[in-house]
């Protein structure tokens, strides 16, 4: 197992309390996977995957583990952390257009960076001038500023700087959602590519358009309110989904390229629980048609076939 | 590039012209005859004095001759170095005497600009990551920015001056001394210079240090920031990258001060006294000396538009947003 993710929980500190937008969750990704995850906007899947890689000063960390390579990672140790980020955890955040420092030219930025890691930029330049080429980026670019690229052309120089260190795990966080159609298809390709080049082993994917999770995902692991529902193979998720939130969220996606978190979803009444004080239970109990008594005790996250988990008291 | 210095040039070139047109104008708005009262200014009794300044500021004036002219004369005699002869200290060249107090303003202004700069910015720096530093000079920072100039130099004369003795708090070297090349005189005028330049230097020290620090925090939060410490870099390099960025707006602020501080020059050797060009404007309001107005103005003019064009030029070196946006950015 690339990444082994037990029972973490990250709650944000507040004035009013803690919100708890990690709330208990256990998955893992194999190496070579692409897993994706998806949910309503604010069900928690940043923080997952800054959870893997750097909290924010607001996150706390309130329990659980992460694993990666059978090594356990010191997520709440941020000192500690520093010597796994970048070789190992790697990511591509959500703020890419300006993820790069606006005075600094491209190439010297990344050679800041790896002479930072001990690494020697010289060393690396072919390597990273392949990559670039890869994903149809001329070398040049090195020698720009980010604000002269275009949003797609940052996009993938973001992806290439990322990964340039082969990082077992990269979190990939709206990776496509601030491109144009054209450009989100050519990320995602670089994103499998990248996969099948061996550039990094395991990646995870946040994405509001689920459409571009079908394009690139393996698994699906889908999200409610700070809890797991669903993880499945992606065509099992798109054609035999099994927690009615999966079945609503996929139903509620006629088109694709729909993206779900601009519109309320048509399908599924109301809003998620605040996670201020969520409810005990099974979290999605408010909206569910199938809810019953048992649902006011949480449901497991367990296995209901090979590589198939679903956490519903209504799936046998 | 070219085209940028093209058109900057061209911007200071005309809003040289227009303060140069403006200040043509002045003695020629006042109400009433500007030669009589200036004759009448210079209380000179001698009748043969009266007649001759009175000949030489009308032909100064040219008031016989038609507008334009009188115009078109007043530029060629600007390019002479010319500037007519001061009232208040005739038969002196003007030219001669802001000559004399330019120095004294530079004085005290350059070294407090740059000592300002250069301390405030690491201060406010320092402060950004140091908690201690932080509750100390943020509430010292913002008590002596919002102090007026007037005030603090006021306050420094009567504490550092008065009360406590240790600086002169009047002139620009002791009354009893001759101008010479001197060590004992050098002193002198370093003692005396001691109060003014303190007095500017300190107001403008608080405003770059809050600026400093906030603009820190500011980088320190953004996106490229989470970046690099997402991928592992030391904060050595994040603090860089934070500094330099957090700098540009500051040189911006340079440039935007400079009016602020040479106004803030004139009053402070107003209340000290010192010899500059403040208190030669003063001076000359007060001898109704419009030559002596007009040339220390014009210089007062010139001295802001050169150093706003330098800071202009620096400021597109430094920062290469300005530049790229200079050639136009390629998608
Ligand atoms: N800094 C913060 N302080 C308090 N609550 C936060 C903060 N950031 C996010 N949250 C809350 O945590 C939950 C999960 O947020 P996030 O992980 O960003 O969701 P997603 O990425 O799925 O849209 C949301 O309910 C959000 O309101
Ligand atoms: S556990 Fe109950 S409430 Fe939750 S999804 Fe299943 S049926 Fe609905
Ligand atoms: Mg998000």
């Amino acid at each position: 197992m690339a990444l082994s993710v037990t029972d973490l929980r990250v709650y944000y500190r507040t004035l009013k309390g803690d919100v708890k937008a990690l709330d208990g969750v256990t998955f893992d990704v194999a190496d070579g996977e692409i897993m994706g995850i998806a949910g309503e906007s604010g069900c928690g899947k940043t923080t997952l995957g800054k959870a893997l890689i750097r909290l924010d000063n607001r996150m706390r960390h309130a329990g659980g583990t992460v694993a990666l390579d059978g090594e356990k990672l010191p997520i709440a140790d941020d000192a500690a952390m520093r010597r796994h980020r970048y070789r190992e955890v790697s990511l591509i955040p959500q703020y890419a257009m300006s993820a790069m420092n606006p005075t600094r030219k491209i190439g010297k930025m990344i050679r800041d960076l790896l002479a930072a890691h001990g690494v020697r930029y010289a060393e690396v330049l072919p390597e990273l001038e392949r990559r670039l080429a890869l994903v149809g980026l001329d070398a040049e670019v090195l020698k720009r500023y980010p604000i002269e690229l275009s949003g797609g052309m940052k996009q993938r120089v973001v992806l290439v700087l990322s990964t340039l260190l082969n990082p077992s795990l990269l979190i990939g966080d709206e990776v496509t959602s601030a491109l144009d159609v054209s450009s989100q298809k050519a990320v995602a390709r670089a994103l499998v590519e990248f996969r099948d080049h061996g550039f990094v082993r395991s990646m995870v994917v946040i994405t509001h358009d689920i459409s571009v999770l079908f394009q690139v995902a393996d698994t699906i692991l889908v999200m409610y309110a700070g809890h797991l529902a669903e993880k499945a193979p992606a065509r099992t998720i798109i054609d035999e989904p099994l927690h009615p939130y999966t079945k609503m969220l996929i139903g509620a996606l006629p088109q694709v390229g729909d993206r779900y978190d601009e519109q309320q979803l048509s399908g599924i009444e109301g809003r998620p629980p605040s996670l201020l004080n969520p409810p005990t239970g099974c979290r999605f109990r408010d909206r569910c048609p199938l809810a019953h008594d048992r649902c006011a005790e949480a449901p497991p996250f367990r296995e209901v076939a090979e590589g198939h988990q679903v956490a519903c008291w209504a799936v046998s | 590039m070219r085209g940028y210095l093209a058109r900057k040039t061209l911007v200071y070139g005309l809003t040289f012209v227009v303060a140069v047109t403006l200040n043509w104008l002045i003695p020629r708005l006042m109400p009433g005859d500007p030669v009589q009262r200036m004759v009448a200014r210079a209380a000179v009794q001698h009748p043969e004095t009266i007649e001759s300044m009175t000949v030489y500021y009308e032909r100064m004036f040219g008031l016989d001759l038609p507008i334009w002219q009188q115009y078109l004369n007043y530029w060629g005699s600007l390019f002479r170095g010319d500037l007519g002869t001061s009232v208040w200290l005739f038969p002196t060249p003007v030219s001669q005497v802001v000559l004399d107090a330019v120095p004294y303003t530079l004085g005290i202004m350059i070294p407090a600009i740059v000592l300002s700069f250069v301390i405030g910015n690491t201060v406010g720096a320092m402060a950004a990551r140091s908690r201690w530093l932080d509750n100390v000079a943020l509430p010292v920072g913002y008590l002596i920015t919002a102090m007026p100039y007037m005030w603090l130099a006021i306050l420094l004369a009567w504490g550092l001056g008065v009360a406590l003795g240790w600086f002169p708090v009047a002139g620009g070297y002791d009354f009893g001394l001759v101008p010479q090349w001197s060590w004992s005189f050098a002193a002198d005028l370093l003692h005396h210079w001691v109060l003014p330049f303190l007095s500017l230097f300190l107001v403008s020290l608080g405003g770059w240090a809050i600026g400093m620090r906030n603009l820190i925090i500011y980088e320190l939060e953004s996106d490229y920031s989470n970046y690099l410490s997402a991928l592992g870099a030391p904060r050595r390099l994040v603090r860089r990258y934070a500094f330099r960025n957090a700098m540009l707006p500051q040189i911006t602020g340079l440039a935007l001060q400079l009016g602020t501080v040479l106004g803030g020059a004139l009053v402070t050797e107003i209340v000290f006294a010192y010899p500059g060009l403040g208190k030669l404007v003063l001076s000359a309001i007060q001898n109704q000396d419009f030559f002596l107005l007009q040339g220390t103005l014009l210089f007062v003019v010139i001295g802001v538009l050169v150093a706003n064009f330098v800071i202009d030029i620096v400021y597109v070196l430094v920062d290469p947003r300005t530049r790229t946006g200079l050639t136009g950015a390629t998608a």
